[in-house]
């Protein structure tokens, strides 16, 4: 191509050929390669949600919170499952709270700093690993039959306490270390006691990211299901619980329920509940996303 | 302005000390926080105690040769037969092949997080895959029946397939731990040092050389430490397969078929309340101490791979 005008004017481009044009290529097309695998997850995400609306958002209406359950799947409703899950998650809530944040304070202000404290921190992080089945028959075999709670919202929310128990311990962790160590050394320089300190300075600091803890673990403890059909909670309760030692039921467990009757109109409830249930864990989610990204700093 | 060196007066240093009943109450304090921290230590404990102590009935009835060593798993009709090989099988047909699926969508997913997605793309992408693991499974329990299972597979495959089979919980399980195996397999991925992406594009690599030929291998501690949570989170999992799965026991891998894992067993155990008591209650314990040493031993080993890369990089 000797036909190129004053040689100044030229604008040199470099064009790759042969083996590089091809590595070039392959590089090119795997970031969309990459970008629609990746994107699967987000279609199952999305088919998930428009299946169950399009099942279960016509049967969304005031008689499915008010009803009992039934035999007959359009009169059938959440009543009995909604307030269980109430008596039980806020039972779930009274324990985890003061029993998740005080170990995890003592572990990262108070205890001594050797072998017993390390084995602590192990056996959580083991715990947190053990399936929430498990959980289920060790509330079986202590709660329901050694206590002789029976299959009762007080052995169920002992055994989901138990359950989030780990979670909400390794996260109030995570947020008592972002408070920096200057904040206790000035206070402590001020004549402050350890307590003074902690209870002070320490605590307010971390309390956003502690409850975002709290409230995702509660998130949890609100889908399970498998460990408190475990204890027992499986029962067809068509009353109002007004008692820890009342039988219950909760909403995942209705769901389930309904998602394995033979029948295809239970197919329908099962969804609308889904479209409950997971309106109350994206509310827990979202809750808990909003307060992490207001408090940080 | 100069300062005087003065000696405090007693008074003075008597105020300094905290008051006895302060100090009592907090010492007080502190004692209940550490009998918090020691219910965690009580699960641990309670757990194995009732895992073992309602096991040893059982093998009294039941030898271990004939629970480990044997493959009919028939509890429910004589002559009864306790080899447990049967419900393992099942538990490993569905790590197989949710594995299959969940490990190049989640390491895909990763290596576009870490290496290739602009900051804003990710800034939407990530919370979108993080939000399945949200999911309660129960849900996925529901959505892998009415929609994978009969929804799809059924008319896809016709009768090649159950109604009831370890696929379509395989599929659903691969969703669930996307969000496991990319976020994991990320942080690993951030962790390798830029250094030894500028060498690679300095020698002249493309972006998908370094993304595989030196990201990948450099984070490959932390991406088999996803994988081995995540295999641990399936041999857990109860509602997707006590749903999707079926109730039969099967000694197959074969993912066409209905089978049972040891959790759907227990779930199954669970559901009915008539033998209480009886060696098919003990049974819950047996399955269960044998699902808590495989899952245990699965989050040990990842957190000795996560350990490891911890060590080399940060």
């Amino acid at each position: 191509m000797a036909t190129a005008p004053a040689p100044a004017a030229t604008e040199t481009r470099l064009q790759a050929t042969g083996g590089v044009a091809r590595r070039q290529r392959l590089s090119r097309w795997s970031r969309y390669i990459f970008l629609g695998t990746s994107l699967l997850g987000v279609v199952a995400l999305v088919a998930l949600g428009v299946d169950t609306l399009i099942n279960g958002a016509g049967r969304v209406t005031p008689d499915f919170f008010t009803s009992y359950p039934s035999r007959f799947a359009d009169q059938a409703g959440l009543r009995s499952s909604i307030i269980g899950s109430i008596w039980v998650l806020s039972m779930t809530m009274v324990l985890v709270v003061p029993i998740g944040l005080g170990t995890a304070v003592w572990i990262e202000e108070f205890a001594p700093r050797n072998a017993l404290v390390g084995i602590v921190k192990l056996n959580l992080a083991n715990l947190a690993g053990v399936p929430s089945i498990i959980y289920g028959i060790l509330g079986l075999a202590v709660f329901v039959r050694f206590l002789s709670f029976g299959p009762s919202i007080l052995a169920g929310a002992l055994t989901l306490f138990l359950m989030i128990l780990p979670m909400t311990v390794i996260a109030a962790q995570e947020a008592i270390r972002q408070v920096p160590d200057s904040i206790r050394q000035g206070s402590l320089a001020l004549g402050a006691s350890k307590w003074q300190t902690v209870w002070g300075h320490v605590l307010p600091g971390a309390l956003p990211g502690m409850i975002t803890g709290v409230i995702l673990a509660m998130a949890r403890a609100a889908g399970e299901t498998a460990a408190l059909v475990m204890i027992g909670a499986f029962a067809f309760i068509a009353y109002d619980n007004t008692s820890v030692r009342d039988n219950f039921t909760v909403i995942p467990v209705q769901i389930y329920n309904w998602t394995t009757r033979p029948q295809e109109a239970f197919r329908e409830n099962a969804a609308a509940g889904i479209i409950v249930l997971m309106s109350i864990v994206l509310t827990f989610n979202i809750a808990a996303a909003i307060l992490r990204e207001r408090f940080r700093r | 302005m100069a300062v005087t060196e003065t000696t405090p007066s007693p008074e003075f240093l008597a105020s300094m000390r905290s008051h006895p009943t302060k100090r009592l109450r907090e010492r007080l304090i502190i004692a209940a926080l550490g009998l918090a921290a020691a219910v965690s230590l009580g699960t641990t404990l309670a757990i194995i105690v009732v895992l073992v102590a309602e096991s040893i009935p059982f093998f009294q009835d039941v030898s271990i040769r004939e629970f480990l060593f044997t493959t009919d798993w028939q509890p429910l009709f004589r002559p009864v037969t306790f080899g447990v090989w049967e419900l393992v099988a099942g538990t490993l047909n569905i790590v197989l092949w949710s594995m299959v699926i969940a490990l190049p969508i989640g390491l895909a997913s990763a290596i576009y997080l870490s290496e290739y997605a602009h900051p804003r793309t990710r800034r939407i992408l990530k919370p979108l895959l993080e939000a399945l693991a949200a999911v309660p499974t129960i849900v996925y329990a529901y959505f892998g029946l009415t929609f994978i299972s009969l929804g799809i597979l059924k008319p896809l495959l016709g009768d090649t397939i159950s109604v009831f089979n370890a696929l379509a919980a395989s599929i659903v399980m691969a969703i669930m731990l996307i969000p496991t195996i990319a976020s994991i397999s990320e942080d690993a991925m951030a962790a390798v040092p830029r250094e030894l992406r500028e060498g690679a594009y300095g020698l002249g690599a493309t972006r998908l050389e370094v993304a595989t030929r030196v990201v990948l291998p450099a984070a490959l501690s932390g991406v088999i430490a996803s994988v081995l949570l995540a295999i641990a989170r399936v041999v857990g999992e109860t509602m997707i397969v006590a749903v999707i799965a079926g109730q039969t026991p099967n000694l197959t891998l074969s993912p066409l078929e209905t089978i049972q894992t040891m959790t759907s067993y227990m779930f199954q155990v669970g559901l009915g309340d008539a033998a209480r008591g009886g060696v098919e209650y003990r049974s819950l314990f047996a399955v269960g101490l044998l699902l808590f040493l495989m899952t245990l031993s699965f989050n040990i080993a990842a957190a000795w791979f996560v350990r490891r890369f911890r060590e080399v990089y940060v």
